[in-house]
């Protein structure tokens, strides 16, 4: 929100005012993704802002109360494909608790490194319509192509370029490959070392600077008010990581650090995913350190399984910040209900305190940079 | 794993370059010639000075030097030819054309990717012929309330305008279609034109991406044409002369940019802004306003727009060199045309064939031509570069930029050329020793 606004110009403006012109920002538009922002604009100032997701909703809710336990694996993942691990994270963990399974350990190792590089699958790709929305295309083009050599690597895991399904209750469908860990050392270190220039392409660009430093400022107490998670949350101020506070699997295990800057600006938004990416490096060598060389990866179910009443509420950090899963069983071999809580549409609720008083020039640079995934906010 | 483009085959190439040529001879052969005796079974041929006009003898009319070469020169000549082909349009389009192939390709392998490769046998390049097919044959669409004889009109005045603006460029001693006394004011006047352009078409689409787009495209060349207009007054101080071609000689021993850095560096700002490029590129910010002016053109008048905005590109370029970096001055490299045979004509064989009308060009226009383009493309090169590292500036920051620092630092420069003057070191007409 802009504290100090141009004289004439008032923000929420009410009855038909001729100086006031609606845009409709999407669904068909590029700077939109699947939704549409409704912007109401007086001169070069934004009074009004009302983005209108909905348009890829597919019910995944419901139709998770139609199949068993293990069936459910493959149309949970489709809201981020990109991010197929870690939406299917809180799912396997809460599943795995109404049924009472103890993963292996080396399936826990295999977990967090698979979630890692699906993180930095999804942020390259984030990053990269980041770099379109500000009209850098070499933006667009570099981490579209060092994203190539993560999908490499999950695909020699799981066999899949995007939609892995590679998480189920009870550990990972399957081993790594026997050459997995020094091909993975080798692409991360040279994958570190490329998105390390990023850093002089486009973070200390003076342009980029000057269009997004003090652009949609997040104060730290609004952050918390507005529920924001993840990225955001770190970029106003607030150190909170799932994996920190909240340690699932063997993170408590591995040594890695938050990253948190305190302007919240959308420089700072767009920087925290880009430091995420750094230090996931780090946890995916810690974890190739510690993996048990040997073991089962995956605790074999029977063939419907069923659970008690019981429900559970588990959640862990993906890319876009908290992803929660709350599963319901009535006893019944398909669960009663599975509301997902995503991070994505927590984020959009900020954008219209973040818009008003804004120049329309800002939107597309503060609209992306609260890592929002339209279609994971629909379900 | 992803696609990787197949490397460039010199034996393909060859391969695919026979093919065709054997096609070629047997379509002639086989319908070719058969169909041309048939046609000249029925047609009366007509007698010249007595003599049976055959096709065999209008060949030989066709490949006789000494009956085509005066025509071609007289062809030469006249204002047509400098309009059409050199150094008017043909000429112009040919480097944006060239242009438009060398963006593509720089910018592909600055983003670590291919770029145009297929279409075309060597690296892609009948990729533009591609394109301008397909914007040829697309249905062109108007939106239902706009104000249609403005709309359709407004890409030709577009081409038009920017093709008026090559008229004025000197390329090589003598070779301007306009020379002009007051060339540089015909300049200022001619991208006056543009923002109102502009806004004609973004009003008449009656579209509000489009209108943003044009009111955009409005402030910045405003703001954007004091400063350049600024800069340039040095130059005029300096040589006294407003025509073209006068600056142009006034450079012979040093260009000006020597003089006047900073008068170069608010010329090429603002001349990228003029030209809407990365990072000034507002008015087609296309994650903001969709295309901005451009969003409702379609088929061939989009098409029209863009090279009409690749011919302002390349006459900015050209104005930039004969401005700052002197034109067609530059060393001799071409050598002497040979008189002997002029005088002697050519030995062939036993046989001495005199030809009227060489040379064709001398070369002197030849080398200036060549010191030119060299110039021009090296200038179009560094106006493409920062496509590929910047990202788009914001239009309070690009007023900003505009009002407050460029326009001060034009008068720095008019302050510099000023203080040339008077102190002595330089006057109208070049180094006053």
């Amino acid at each position: 929100m802009i504290s100090k606004l141009p004289p004439g110009i008032k923000v929420e403006q009410k009855g038909d005012n001729d100086k006031i012109m609606t845009l409709n920002v999407g669904p068909q538009h590029p700077g939109s993704g699947h939704m549409r922002i409704i912007v109401k604009i007086d001169g070069d100032y934004i009074v009004s802002c009302d983005p209108d997701p909905g348009y890829v909703h597919r019910g995944e809710e419901k139709m998770a109360e139609y199949r068993n336990y293990i069936t459910n694996i493959p149309h949970l993942e489709r809201p981020v494909i990109h991010d197929s691990c870690n939406i299917l994270y809180p799912y396997c963990l809460g599943v795995e608790e109404i049924l009472g399974i103890e993963v292996p350990e080396r399936a826990k190792y295999v977990r967090v490194i698979a979630s890692e590089l699906n993180r930095c699958v999804y942020t390259l790709y984030w990053l990269a319509i980041y770099g379109i929305f500000l009209g850098h295309s070499t933006m667009f083009m570099w981490p579209a192509g060092d994203r190539e050599l993560l999908i490499d690597l999950l695909e020699k895991l799981s066999g899949a370029r995007v939609t892995h399904a590679y998480f189920v209750p009870g550990g990972v469908r399957n081993d790594m490959p026997s050459n997995f860990e020094d091909v993975c050392l080798r692409q991360i270190n040279y994958f570190e070392k490329r998105i390390k220039q990023y850093d002089s392409i486009f973070y200390s660009n003076p342009i980029l600077k000057s269009r997004t430093i003090n652009t949609g400022v997040l104060r730290q107490n609004d952050a918390i008010r507005l529920g924001s998670t993840g990225s955001v949350l770190r970029a106003s101020g607030i150190d909170f990581d799932l994996r920190k506070k909240e340690p699932y699997d063997v993170y408590d295990n591995l040594d890695f650090q938050t990253n948190v800057l305190k302007s919240g600006d959308s420089y700072a938004r767009s920087k925290i995913p880009w430091l995420d990416m750094l230090e996931s490096c780090k946890i995916i060598r810690n974890a190739l350190e510690k993996i048990p060389k040997s073991g089962s990866v995956r605790v074999k179910l029977k063939p419907n399984p069923k659970a008690g009443n019981v429900e559970t509420y588990k959640r862990v950090e993906s890319g876009r910040g908290s992803l929660g899963m709350y599963i319901i069983s009535n006893g019944k071999p398909e669960p009663y209900r599975v509301k997902i809580s995503v991070g994505s549409f927590r984020n959009l609720i900020c954008l219209p305190y973040l818009l008003k008083g804004e120049k329309l020039g800002n939107m597309p640079a503060v609209y992306w940079s609260l890592n929002y995934w339209p279609v994971e906010a629909d379900r | 794993m992803s696609t990787i483009a197949p490397k460039f085959r010199l034996g393909y190439f060859i391969k695919s370059l026979l093919d065709n040529i054997f096609w070629i001879i047997i379509l002639l052969t086989l319908i070719g010639i058969p169909a041309i005796q048939v046609a000249l079974f029925f047609i009366d041929l007509p007698v010249i000075d007595g003599e049976l006009l055959t096709p065999f003898l209008a060949l030989t009319w066709l490949a006789d030097p000494s009956r085509t070469l005066p025509i071609v020169k007289t062809l030469m000549q006249t204002d047509f030819f400098k309009i059409a082909v050199f150094p008017g349009f043909g000429f112009a389009a040919l480097l944006a054309a060239g242009t438009i192939f060398i963006e593509r390709k720089l910018l592909a392998k600055l983003q670590l990717r291919v770029g145009p490769f297929y279409c075309g046998k060597i690296e892609g390049i009948l990729q533009l012929m591609g394109d301008g097919l397909k914007l040829i044959s697309k249905e062109i669409i108007i939106p239902a309330k706009a104000d249609k004889p403005i709309f359709w009109v407004a890409p030709l005045l577009f081409v038009g305008t920017a093709a008026a603006f090559i008229a004025l460029i000197p390329v090589s001693p003598g070779w301007v279609i306009a020379d002009l006394d007051v060339g540089l004011l015909a300049f200022f006047a001619i991208i006056g034109f543009f923002p109102i352009i502009t806004v004609l078409s973004s009003w008449s689409a009656n579209s509000k991406f489009p209108f943003i787009g044009g009111i955009r495209a409005l402030h910045q060349m405003v703001s954007f044409e004091i400063p350049l207009i600024l800069s340039l007054l040095g130059i005029v101080i300096l040589t006294g002369s407003l025509n073209l071609s006068e600056i142009v000689e006034s450079q012979y021993n040093f260009p000006w940019i020597i003089f006047m850095p900073i008068g170069a560096i608010v010329f090429f700002i603002a001349m990228l802004a003029e030209l809407e490029r990365i990072p000034f590129d507002l008015p087609e910010a296309e994650s903001e306003i969709v295309a901005g002016w451009l969003t409702e053109f379609s088929g061939m008048m989009y098409g029209l727009v863009q090279l009409g905005s690749y011919l302002k590109l390349y006459a900015f370029a050209a104005l930039f060199v004969v401005l700052f970096l002197g034109g067609w001055n530059g060393p001799m490299i071409i050598p002497q045309f040979p008189q002997e045979i002029i005088t002697d004509g050519i030995e062939l064989g036993p046989i001495s064939v005199t030809i009227p009308g060489l040379p064709l060009f001398t070369p002197e226009m030849l080398n200036g031509t060549f010191w030119f383009t060299i110039k021009t493309v090296s200038v179009i090169f560094f106006i493409l570069i920062p496509r590929g590292v910047f990202p788009r500036i914001r239009i309070d920051l690009l007023l900003h930029i505009g009002w407050y620092k460029l326009i001060g630092l034009a008068f720095v420069n008019i302050f510099i050329s000023l203080s040339l003057l008077y102190a002595g070191v330089l006057g109208p007409g070049g180094m006053m020793l």
